[in-house]
Order: structure tokens, then C-alpha cells, then sequence
């Protein structure tokens, strides 16, 4: 194994990690915004996986999707917080929901 | 750029260039493995860390730092000049968007009333703002 297949592996055991630990924060929530914070850093993840595909291939085919993704993953987000209403955390929300008239 | 051939004995090494991309490659797998793991630690923040504004500190770490070192790690293993322009943009993008998406979500998350104010240390928002529920949540 050369030092570069080496580095190559470090790099998606890392990122398959991360992606793993990101997939049970989107699951566990508990909020929408939590959610959506973890999918951005998802798709961060997901650009540092293609860029380290592209150093593998030794190839820049795959570059344009890297400059899609940074401007989608921003859409989404932004998207989300612009239409999240009120607290959806489905345990806090029994009980205070009387007083949070302004949300 | 076969491999990293760092092992190479020196008196294999013959020109100028060829030492050049001998240490560029070095640079670059090492950015890029500094840039993966900031993302795995990153990702350890998210789910061990309590609240929202907390994670989204954590997330911060691969969206900017992390992403830059990647690619600059990329740059540095690619060695061509037609996609440096490109990764350029792919930075100047995520620097630009990132910041905006976090401050619409925090936004959000305190309008929402979703933050513990009990953990924040300074709280000038709520002292400055009192009408926080003329305007709609989600306005920019």
C-alpha cells in the first residue's frame, strides 16, 4: 500500500465517520433547525468526499459538482430557517405551548 | 504524480520539478488529512454537544476551515491551472453562503424561542430587542 492509498483511506475513514455521526444527529433532532444544521454540515462532508475522489482519480471532471453543492446546500438551509415555525420539539412542546402566543 | 514518493531514496531524485511535486504532493495529502479530520471532530461536536448554538459552532469547523484546507490540499495534489479557477470560486461560495445560513438559522432558533437561555453568557439580544414578535421570524 503506497503512502498516497494511504492517505486516501485515512481521508473516507474519517469522512465515512463523520457522515455516520451527522446521520444520527439529523435523526435524533430534536428540532427542524437542528436538523437542518447537521444536513449543511452533511453536505460539507459530502464536498470534502468528492474533492478527496477527485485527488484519487486524479481527475477534475468532478469540480463542478463541488461549486453546485456550496450553493444548493445554502439554498436548502436557508429555505428551512425561512419557513420554520415555532418550537417543534416534540418533548418540550407539551405544557408552554399557552404562553408562547408570539411564535 | 503516482504515488507520494516521499520514501525515494535522494539520489533517485533528479530535476528541480520533479522534487517540486514530490513536496507538493506531501502538502497536499497533508491538508487534506488535517481538512478530513476537522470534519470527523466537527461531526463528534454535533452530537455531543447540548444545544443549537453550540452545534452550530461545531459546524462551522468543516464548512469554512475544513472545506479550504481540502481544497487547497486538491489544489496542491491536482497541480493544474485550468481548475484552480474553480476551486477559488468553490471557497469564495462556501465563505460567502455559510455565514448567511447561520445567521438565518440561529435567527430562527431565537425567535423560535428554541434557545436555552439559561447557557448563554451574554444575552444583549433579548435586553436590545423587546419587540421580538412584531416582524415575522423567518424575515432576514
Amino acid at each position: 500500500m503506497s503512502p498516497s492509498d494511504l492517505v486516501t483511506t485515512a481521508c473516507v475513514v474519517m469522512l465515512g465517520l463523520a457522515a455516520v455521526l451527522l446521520v444520527v444527529r439529523i435523526t435524533r433532532g430534536p428540532t427542524v433547525l437542528d436538523r437542518t444544521v447537521a444536513l449543511d454540515v452533511l453536505v460539507a462532508v459530502v464536498i470534502c468526499a468528492i474533492a478527496v475522489d477527485a485527488v484519487e482519480r486524479d481527475t477534475s471532471t468532478t469540480l463542478p459538482v463541488l461549486l453546485v453543492l456550496t450553493l444548493v446546500g445554502f439554498v436548502g438551509s436557508v429555505a428551512v430557517a425561512r419557513f420554520a415555525k415555532g418550537s417543534d420539539d416534540v418533548d418540550a412542546e407539551s405544557g408552554d405551548e399557552a404562553e408562547g402566543g408570539r411564535l | 504524480m503516482s504515488a507520494l514518493t516521499a520514501l525515494t531514496p535522494l539520489a533517485a531524485m533528479t530535476s528541480v520539478p520533479e522534487v517540486a511535486a514530490q513536496v507538493s504532493d506531501v502538502v497536499g495529502s497533508v491538508l487534506l488529512l488535517a481538512g478530513c479530520a476537522l470534519s470527523l471532530i466537527a461531526a463528534i461536536g454535533m452530537v455531543r454537544l447540548p444545544d443549537l448554538l453550540t452545534r452550530m459552532h461545531a459546524a462551522t469547523k468543516p464548512q469554512v476551515l475544513g472545506l479550504v484546507l481540502v481544497i487547497a490540499g486538491l489544489a496542491l495534489r491536482l497541480r493544474e491551472p485550468e481548475a484552480l479557477g474553480m476551486l477559488v470560486l468553490v471557497v469564495l461560495f462556501q465563505m460567502a453562503t455559510a455565514p448567511v445560513a447561520a445567521h438565518m438559522v440561529g435567527r430562527a432558533a431565537f425567535r423560535g424561542d428554541q434557545v436555552d437561555r439559561e447557557r448563554l453568557v451574554v444575552d444583549e439580544l433579548s435586553e436590545g430587542v423587546r419587540d421580538l414578535g412584531d416582524e415575522p421570524r423567518g424575515a432576514p
